[in-house]
């Protein structure tokens, strides 16, 4: 419980301080344009790396294939069909769902 | 996306209320699905809900919850949530000068930075608006905590998470935030190096290391100024 709280605020404080850090401590300078463009792709590489832990990671290292997969490569479809996001999200787990209950 | 405009000029903060309507439904599901993870990720009922009024960002709290699930220790959690909190560093730049008043004002209105108040309130000419980012914000954090508030608490009367597919939902999230990332060539290279270097590393690493790894790919964008 004590991991959880540490986690929490750490989290919480760190967050806080991110968000405002651009308007409390830098206003309107700006950065140097390479470290603007690095920070500008984090976004992409974590979130691509997060889609591939969360669809594919077993429960501590190493790789699980089940319904996960399903439910992705359907939410891929809705995107690929312009599918608004709570659709996309809603395919994605009926799919994973539908599997698990058929297998 | 669709900008409403008042005749005074300018939209007001109901503008982003209603633009964030139908994400706020999601904020609202997801909410409710990260309440129920949370709790059965072993962070019982508080902590998940003042996790969502402090962090305020889903796929940090998403990624801290699952790394704590699977036992990979408070350092990584925190790291793998701080690194996929940085984007609202250069975010929160960005809509700096649109912030008004004393300085624990100013701070406070950036909380309210999430991806989607930041995508709704960019004007076409590049700089973003208050009005939209607050009421955007705000419907959105309303709908977060509220939904995290449910999850958490009716937790026991939801079915197992994974036989209602919420553990295929998350990876879809973030695919479809993935999505509307990758604008141009060397975003989709950062995203494929990610990819890459996460699935290089889940093999022969504990939870949280692949993703902390993957955040070197961003360098890719730093090779031409």
């Amino acid at each position: 419980m004590t991991a959880v709280w540490v986690t929490v605020a750490a989290v919480g404080l760190a967050t806080m301080a991110i968000k405002a850090a651009g308007t409390l401590l830098i206003g309107d300078r700006k950065l140097p344009p390479r470290a603007q463009a690095a920070l500008e792709h984090l976004a992409p590489a974590l979130l691509a790396a997060l889609v591939v832990t969360q669809a594919l990671g077993a429960a501590d290292r190493g790789f699980a294939i089940d319904a996960r997969l399903a439910g992705l490569a359907a939410a891929a479809v809705a995107l690929l069909l312009r599918a608004p996001l709570l659709l996309v999200i809603t395919v994605a787990a009926a799919t994973a769902a539908l599997v698990r209950a058929l297998a | 996306m669709r900008r409403p405009t008042r005749p005074t000029g300018g939209p007001g903060y109901l503008d982003g209320v209603r633009a964030a309507a139908p994400i706020g439904v999601a904020a609202l599901a997801f909410g409710v699905s990260f309440g129920v993870l949370a709790r059965s990720a072993g962070m019982g009922r508080l902590a998940p809900v003042v996790m969502s009024l402090t962090t305020f960002a889903g796929s940090a709290q998403f990624a801290a919850a699952s790394i704590l699930a699977a036992g990979g220790g408070v350092a990584a959690a925190v790291a793998a949530a701080v690194l996929l909190n940085l984007r609202y560093g250069p975010m929160g730049l960005s809509a700096a000068s649109t912030f008004e008043g004393p300085w624990w004002r100013r701070a406070l209105t950036a909380q309210l930075v999430v991806d989607e108040s930041w995508a709704i309130a960019q004007r076409d000419d590049g700089h973003i608006d208050r009005h939209l980012l607050v009421g955007a914000g705000l419907l959105l954090a309303v709908g977060w905590v509220g939904g995290t508030a449910v999850g958490a608490l009716a937790g026991d009367l939801v079915a197992d998470p994974a036989s209602l597919g919420l553990d295929a939902a998350f990876p879809a999230l973030f695919l479809a935030l993935l999505a509307g990332q990758i604008k141009g060539r060397s975003r989709l290279l950062a995203a494929v190096g990610g990819a890459l270097i996460a699935l290089a590393l889940m093999p022969v690493a504990g939870p949280g290391i692949p993703i902390i790894a993957a955040s070197l790919a961003c360098l890719i964008g730093a090779r031409r100024p």
